[in-house]
């Protein structure tokens, strides 16, 4: 019994290791494993093509047992960025943040400072969806056109990431084919806000990041 | 101290309504009753998908997550493009470029702002055969595409078994509708 629960540990730690990079997974040492690692950023038309859906997934490769027990963090700040004059300078921002139960989402506004440090910019247009559970429905929210989730969904990523990290590691020369999804049967707890185009910028191109920022 | 109490849920539930009366549809707004205040420090970032993770040094991931992007590409375009032509074999020789003519300077410099370029004018999608970087879909096979552009040469035949991973899509069907994601395993 000792012996398989020391090969168990190993595996664990081998798994772990593959798991160091793939899309922005534990992309760094200082977020990895907390409530601040972003997972994933997706941005595209949504069905009413007058409107851009944005989702950001943040932690990531959580086992279904680990799903249920899984939260957003109420000092952990997600802010979707948008740079709508082409110097990669936000302009607008989409901010999202849990209090009891709830995703409060600000904006699009304008922030008070642009960079590294943020304040919850209360005065853009405030709304709220209550964070869905593990097993439930999704519950979903509307204000002002935009449309709004939060809550654990299934990981969209997909990658043959174990066999890269052979690549990477030297124990493999090539990807098998058919490749197998790493990500296969995880999820991710996820916020989705789809946003008309008229509130950023209307038309032309956009550039867009997301940050994962803690209080102070 | 039981009066006391009622008053204050009282209090707190005209509030509360009052608030969600100026909302102009189902979306309960309580945020005058709520503590936003303090500030946030940045700690991640993303735009584009896999850039940290492929081309940032092990020890600099922390420092990428915490530049913002108009630094990104002063700071970090000459590790991303030594770590390029270290990684692959289509990038090893001057002049090389991938298949959107991109040398490894061109490439990198394009990679190391880390930003996701989304269009508002139609078809949205990392790159679907005709459009580039005009967005980001839950389907497009972000990884094939990066590593094609890594791996894939100036025609996309290079390097054959390292471009293309053959995992082509999800394990779950998205929706057609918001919110897009599949439910939770």
């Amino acid at each position: 019994m000792k012996r398989v629960t020391t090969i168990l540990g190993i595996s664990i730690v081998l798994v772990g290791s593959f798991f160091l990079i793939a899309a922005d997974h534990i992309d760094a040492p200082a977020v990895q494993g907390t409530t601040s690692d972003i997972t994933d950023f997706y941005a595209f038309q949504g069905a009413d093509t007058n409107t851009i859906a944005f989702v950001v997934n943040t932690q990531g490769l959580l086992s279904p047992t680990a799903t249920s027990s899984a939260s957003f963090n109420e000092n952990t700040l997600i802010e979707i960025n948008i740079d709508t004059t082409g110097d990669n300078v936000e302009d607008l921002v989409i901010q999202a943040i849990p209090r009891d139960g709830k995703m409060y989402f600000f904006g699009p506004i304008a922030p008070s400072a642009a960079g590294l440090n943020s304040v919850v910019e209360t005065s853009g247009t405030a709304s709220s969806v209550d964070i869905t559970a593990y097993g439930s429905t999704a519950i979903t929210a509307t204000n002002s056109g935009m449309t709004f989730f939060a809550g654990p969904r299934d990981d969209p990523f997909f990658m043959d990431f174990a066999q890269y990290g052979q690549i990477i590691a030297g124990n493999a020369t090539a990807f098998n084919n058919p490749g197998a999804d790493t990500f296969a049967g995880s999820n991710v707890l996820s916020i989705v806000v789809q946003v008309p185009k008229s509130l950023i910028g209307g038309s032309g191109t956009i550039n867009t990041w997301v940050e994962a920022k803690g209080k102070q | 101290m039981k009066n006391i109490q009622s008053i204050l849920g009282i209090i707190l539930v005209s509030a509360f309504t009052l608030t969600s009366c100026s909302s102009d549809d189902n979306t309960v707004v309580a945020s005058a009753q709520l503590d936003f205040s303090g500030t946030y420090a940045q700690q991640d970032q993303m735009g584009r998908p896999a850039v940290n993770t492929v081309f940032v040094s092990s020890g600099s991931k922390d420092s990428f997550n915490t530049t913002i992007p108009t630094q990104q590409n002063a700071a970090f375009q000459v590790m991303f493009q030594t770590n390029l032509t270290g990684l692959s074999p289509a990038f090893a020789n001057a002049g090389d470029q991938n298949a959107l003519g991109q040398d490894a300077a061109a490439f990198t410099g394009l990679l190391a702002t880390d930003v996701l370029n989304v269009s508002l004018d139609g078809t949205t999608t990392f790159y679907d055969g005709t459009n580039v970087l005009t967005g980001r879909a839950l389907a497009d096979d972000v990884i094939t595409v990066e590593l094609l552009l890594i791996f894939g040469g100036e025609n996309f035949m290079e390097n054959p078994t390292l471009s293309d991973d053959h995992v082509d899509a999800n394990d779950k069907p998205f929706l057609s509708s918001f919110p897009y994601l599949a439910s939770p395993w």
